[in-house]
């Protein structure tokens, strides 16, 4: 079988494992304000929004970013601050992609992409790997979803579909390992559905994981009252917001 | 004299029976072992069961193996990629049975063969479908999911340097699932770029004690390196 005559693939929402689709988001951002409702809306860029999580995670943190959206964070993380990039693959203190003529095969991503080592950086086996997510050793988490839930369920590996062919990754150790889990998705699905749900609807990949959610509309803490609204894009109220989420929103205190 | 050190990769794998789970290091192109999967295909075993992060990019190296459909079932993490075609087309026509583990259960599944662990609780997967019909307990006040161990008839794996011993020392990312797997099977069968001396390698930088290796292969870079 020839690369041109296979079957067109699902798109994912690359979250956190090694998905290597990143035309998938090409796909994805090109049907963004396909409906009236989100021609109108003011919303985040996708590198707003990449600047805004990278505004939350603090010198000396130690991060793993899912592939596709969550990748744009590292060029916003500000130059002052020693951040450290985990790959699950093997390698810590990760850098920027190599010039051109210098990638190492030997040196790659999750996504299986070619990067580089800062200095400082590791190397380490996939059962060390893990461990540092499971273990509880990895500060922060960005993942892409299909699906949030009210109560910080995740919903990112699976479609579900029958012939979809099914493939996790790391995304299940990412988002119950990491001792902060952000998800980095857009609020509507390209038919206007709200993506954060009273309870999800595409398999779980993990419970009550979630611990904030960076969408192009807001940004949200999971708390166990509902979810409360930290920042709404200029522009957007409370109530807008409200209309467009079908689940128990909290206003900021004042 | 231990020498662990074969002629080739054609004799490495020779005694390769079929219905043997082989382990496959490497994460997509990086620590794969591509000349001992070539081997493994020449050699003709057939109804393997094959353990490796993903199920094969492109046509060649594992891909291929999956080709010449000797593989009767696939126990790993990552099969669906943008290049996987070999194994999606024998996924969907019912060729070729998969067991899909989350990727840090995979790996401590084959660290629990090699250390001699008999199941463990783990919290990856934990309320989802790939934890579907497993025990489970709570532990803590947390949820966690009992997992066996995955142990292997043989581990192809790649390293940078090994010497007579077996001890290997691996090369940036490629390091991957070379050491876990090599503890975790019966047989393990290490390709090296580079043949080192006795005493070369340097003891406190060894990352496989030559303990979980047993034949060892010297297979020189190619001239031009390719690029990925």
């Amino acid at each position: 079988m020839s690369p041109r005559d296979r079957p067109k693939r699902e798109l994912h929402p690359l979250g956190g494992s090694e998905a290597a689709e990143p035309r998938a988001w090409g796909d994805h951002t090109s049907a963004q304000g396909s409906t009236a409702a989100s021609m109108a809306m003011p919303r985040y860029s996708r590198d707003q929004m990449a600047a805004r999580v990278a505004r939350d995670i603090p010198e000396g943190a130690y991060v793993n970013l899912g592939i596709g959206l969550p990748t744009l964070v590292a060029n916003h993380l500000p130059k002052g601050r020693e951040i450290l990039l985990q790959s699950e693959n093997g390698v810590l203190a990760m850098g920027p992609a190599p010039s051109p003529g210098n990638e190492d095969p030997d040196l790659i991503n999750a996504s299986k992409q070619p990067v580089t080592l800062l200095p400082g950086g590791s190397f380490f086996h996939h059962a060390d790997s893990f461990a540092m997510m499971r273990g509880g050793h990895l500060d922060f988490c960005v993942l892409g979803a299909f699906q949030v839930s009210v109560r910080g369920d995740l919903a990112n590996w699976h479609t579900g579909e029958p012939d979809a062919i099914p493939a996790v990754g790391g995304a299940m150790d990412l988002a119950i390992g990491a001792k902060h889990v952000f998800v980095m998705m857009e609020h509507l699905t390209k038919r206007g559905e709200s993506k954060i749900v009273e309870k999800c609807t595409y398999p779980l990949t993990g419970v009550r994981c979630v611990s904030r959610i960076y969408t192009d509309l807001a940004v949200l803490d999971v708390t166990a009252e509902g979810l409360a609204v930290v920042d709404l894009v200029d522009g957007l109220s409370f109530d807008e917001l409200a209309r467009l989420t079908p689940v128990r929103l909290l206003r900021k205190p004042a | 004299m231990i020498d662990k050190f074969v002629a080739s990769v054609s004799e490495a794998v020779s005694d390769i029976r079929d219905g043997a789970t082989v382990m496959i290091g490497g994460f997509g192109q990086a620590g794969m072992p591509a000349e001992l999967i070539d081997a493994l295909i020449a050699q003709k075993a057939r109804d393997l069961t094959i353990v490796n992060n993903n199920a094969g990019n492109g046509d060649t190296g594992l891909a291929a193996l999956l080709a010449t459909k000797r593989v009767r079932k696939i126990i790993c993490s990552f099969p669906r990629q943008i290049d996987s075609w070999v194994f999606d087309a024998l996924y969907r026509s019912g060729e070729i049975e998969l067991e899909l583990v989350p990727q840090g259960n995979l790996a401590e599944r084959i660290r629990a063969a090699g250390a001699g662990i008999g199941a463990f609780f783990t919290p990856t997967g934990y309320g989802t479908l790939l934890a579907e019909g497993k025990e489970t307990r709570e532990i803590d006040g947390r949820h966690y999911v009992l997992e066996y161990p995955i142990h292997a008839d043989y581990a192809l794996i790649k390293a940078d340097r090994g010497d007579r011993f077996g001890n290997l020392v691996y090369r940036k990312t490629a390091r991957n699932f070379g050491p876990i797997m090599a503890s975790a099977a019966k047989c393990t069968i290490a390709q090296v770029r580079e043949k080192a001396e006795l005493g070369d390698l340097d003891p406190e930088s060894i990352v496989t004690p030559g303990i979980f290796v047993h034949r060892v292969v010297e297979i020189p870079m190619r001239a031009t390196r390719r690029v990925a």
